[in-house]
């Protein structure tokens, strides 16, 4: 039974976003409640395989439409010819990201959108979306990974446009289709530069026969530069506070999400597709440690200046979404480029820490990052604009959402008790044996970050109670409370045993992802 | 030179309509240049599938194993997913152009000005 959950998991969020005009028959409550046990299950599924793959080392494969679905090549040839899903800790660890994150965010927006005719087509994309970010997780086929990425790219551009009364909604959703269309197509070019030397669109069989020829080089540029553009690193960032501003709430969260997913996958494709083969022609890994640490400190510095002058809360969220993907890809960067120093102790002592650093604070990024876009959902609700200027007092009314914005605001800026600091300590640590510079500039943005989290807080939370301000006065769902509380425990507990999630569910992504143990 | 004809005409594709992304500012002329660079990696598997006097890759014509000479199956296939893939790529961009001129009276981006100026 166990050898077919994969492809489960995939295909249960397709299958009922396709039923949801034949749901019509139930009430929303029922749907919802239908598809929060749908989302409960897939969560259930990814958290039974930890023990048989991370915690024991191993990889399981899914090959579809086989007779034995768990062996790599099942007819006997020595090459696959089959699409192959492969399930190793980073996999997994992508898509329990996805997972949590999903099921949170769904909650969310069970109590928050409304409850008319078109909420159908929400869900409908909303479990799209969904289906996409995990296949992209598992697949281990360059092209339906294009397929997967596709799938999320349309249904993501089309829950931007989701509320069709705004003015500029469809002019942020056009954007996003539009970066993601170019991105999809330079995957697609690669992918092709790939398939004309290799005849294969396995990942793992072309990594095997590698020759890191010319054209391969320009396959690593327009693939690495397609994921980096979907995760809105500095140079391709532009389209981001544009999109995720324009956004509903429930939808900046999942489009952060397929981001974190994006640079899984740029992460993957560097070392499992394009790193040393086994007879040894690979990328450099010092060139490309030195590349992603130069997007990684452009992204955090731009992104966090850009943020503290932003007088539109949502703005000021998608600009710090862009600084907090700058800690991730300086850390993995660092990792990479002491992997290519050929100093085995000192990857030992601080490379591997400082991968370890930037693979946590991706899922703790995708925790705290979430919990914020959906609390800046309740503001903008509350009084009917996103201006920071005209919200005050909102602490008088609603004392949850206070105290998660607090939790979500002091974990994004690396606070202590909360998951932030133990990702951002790794980071600082590591950063700082390799180069004092970088990790003052970390800190640096970290101490931005906070003042820029302390003006929301001061702007929209603390002062008088003004009623007359507050557009609808509506209190908050259990639903979407229990969205709220389940993320601000979760931010908590990671802060406090981070032993327990970095052993657990990092660790082994990071053995998996670098295949050093 | 002959040989790489198509080659040269995939690049030129690309590259024509990276130029147009870049250079074009009305909306509906990118969703025009985007198609070509559709067209242009399609055109590439398609090229690279090809073997000159094969047959189409169809299991009941054929021919003995010891002339067998087929063109790949798999790129096709692809590109068959890539082309649908493309056609809801280009519907949703033309609805989401058409409903941006019904609220902003333009398509051209300098005027569009991007989603600050709200309320």
């Amino acid at each position: 039974m166990t050898e077919q959950i994969p492809i489960v998991i995939i295909v249960l969020p397709l299958i009922a976003a396709f039923l949801q005009p034949l749901m019509a028959f139930f009430s929303f409550k029922t749907r919802d409640a239908m598809i929060i046990a749908l989302l409960l299950a897939v969560n259930v599924m990814l958290f039974y395989l930890i023990p048989p793959i991370a915690l024991a080392g191993k990889t399981m494969y899914y090959t579809l439409g086989a007779a034995d679905p768990r062996s790599f090549t099942p007819q006997g040839l020595d090459f696959p010819i089959r699409i192959v899903l492969k399930i190793d800790a980073f996999s997994l660890f992508t898509g329990i990201i996805v997972g949590i994150v999903t099921i949170t965010t769904f909650l969310f927006s069970a109590g928050c959108v409304k409850n008319e005719e078109s909420k159908k087509y929400f869900t409908t994309l909303f479990l799209l979306f969904t289906s996409g970010l995990l296949g992209m997780s598992f697949t281990n086929d360059l092209f339906n990974f294009f397929v997967f990425l596709e799938i999320a790219s349309i249904s993501g551009a089309a829950l931007v446009a989701y509320d069709r009364r705004s003015k500029h909604s469809p002019y942020a959703a056009y954007k996003y289709i539009l970066i993601s269309t170019i991105a999809t197509t330079f995957f697609l070019f690669g992918v092709a530069l790939c398939y004309a030397q290799y005849g294969s669109f396995n990942i793992q069989y072309i990594h095997s026969v590698l020759k890191y020829s010319y054209l391969d080089k320009i396959a690593l540029i327009f693939i690495l530069l397609a994921m980096a553009m979907k995760a809105g690193a500095v140079p391709m960032h532009f389209w981001v506070p544009d999109t995720y501003s324009e956004a509903p709430a429930p939808v900046s969260a999942m489009l952060k999400v397929s981001g974190m997913v994006s640079l899984c996958a740029m992460f993957k494709f560097a070392f499992t597709l394009f790193g040393p083969s086994a007879n040894g022609t690979g990328v450099n890994y010092q060139t490309l440690g030195w590349i992603i640490i130069v997007l990684g400190v452009l992204s955090m510095f731009i992104g966090v200046t850009m943020a503290l002058i932003q007088h539109d809360v949502r703005r000021l969220m998608a600009f710090h979404a862009v600084s907090q993907t700058g800690y991730m890809l300086l850390g993995v960067g660092v990792g990479i480029a002491v992997m290519g120093g050929g100093e085995s102790t000192a990857f030992k002592t601080f490379g591997k820490i400082a991968i370890t650093g930037g693979i946590f604070h991706i899922m703790n990024n995708a925790f705290y990052k979430n919990l914020l876009f959906l609390t800046s959902g309740v503001m903008e609700r509350r009084f009917g604009t996103r201006n920071l200027n005209s919200m005050i007092g909102m602490g008088h009314g609603d004392t949850l959402t206070t105290v998660v914005f607090m939790i979500g605001a002091l974990a994004i800026a690396g606070i202590p008790p909360f998951n932030g600091f133990d990702s951002k300590l790794m980071i600082y640590e590591s950063v700082y044996k390799f180069s004092p510079t970088l990790a003052i500039i970390a800190i640096f943005v970290s101490v931005m970050t906070l003042a820029s989290f302390m003006k929301v807080f001061y702007s929209a939370f603390m002062g008088p109670g003004r009623d007359d301000l507050i557009v609808d006065k509506e209190p908050l769902t259990v639903t979407a409370s229990t969205g709220l509380i389940v993320l601000a425990i979760l931010i908590v507990a990671a802060g406090l045993f981070p032993g327990l999630v970095i052993d657990y569910i990092v660790q082994p992504a990071v053995e998996a992802l670098t295949g050093i143990r | 030179m002959l040989a790489n004809i198509l080659y040269i005409t995939v690049l030129f594709l690309f590259l024509l309509s990276l130029m147009a992304i870049i250079y074009k500012r009305n909306l509906i002329k990118l969703v025009i240049a985007l198609n070509i660079a559709e067209s242009s990696v399609n055109l590439f598997f398609i090229v690279l599938a090809y073997k000159p006097e094969s047959m189409a890759p169809i299991f009941t014509l054929a021919p003995a194993i010891e002339d067998l000479r087929m063109v790949l199956p798999a790129p096709q296939a692809l590109i068959l997913t890539n082309i649908v893939i493309g056609f809801a790529t280009t519907a949703l961009m033309l609805v989401l152009a058409v409903m941006t001129y019904g609220k902003n009276q333009t398509l051209d981006v300098r005027r569009l000005k991007g989603v600050e100026e709200h309320d």
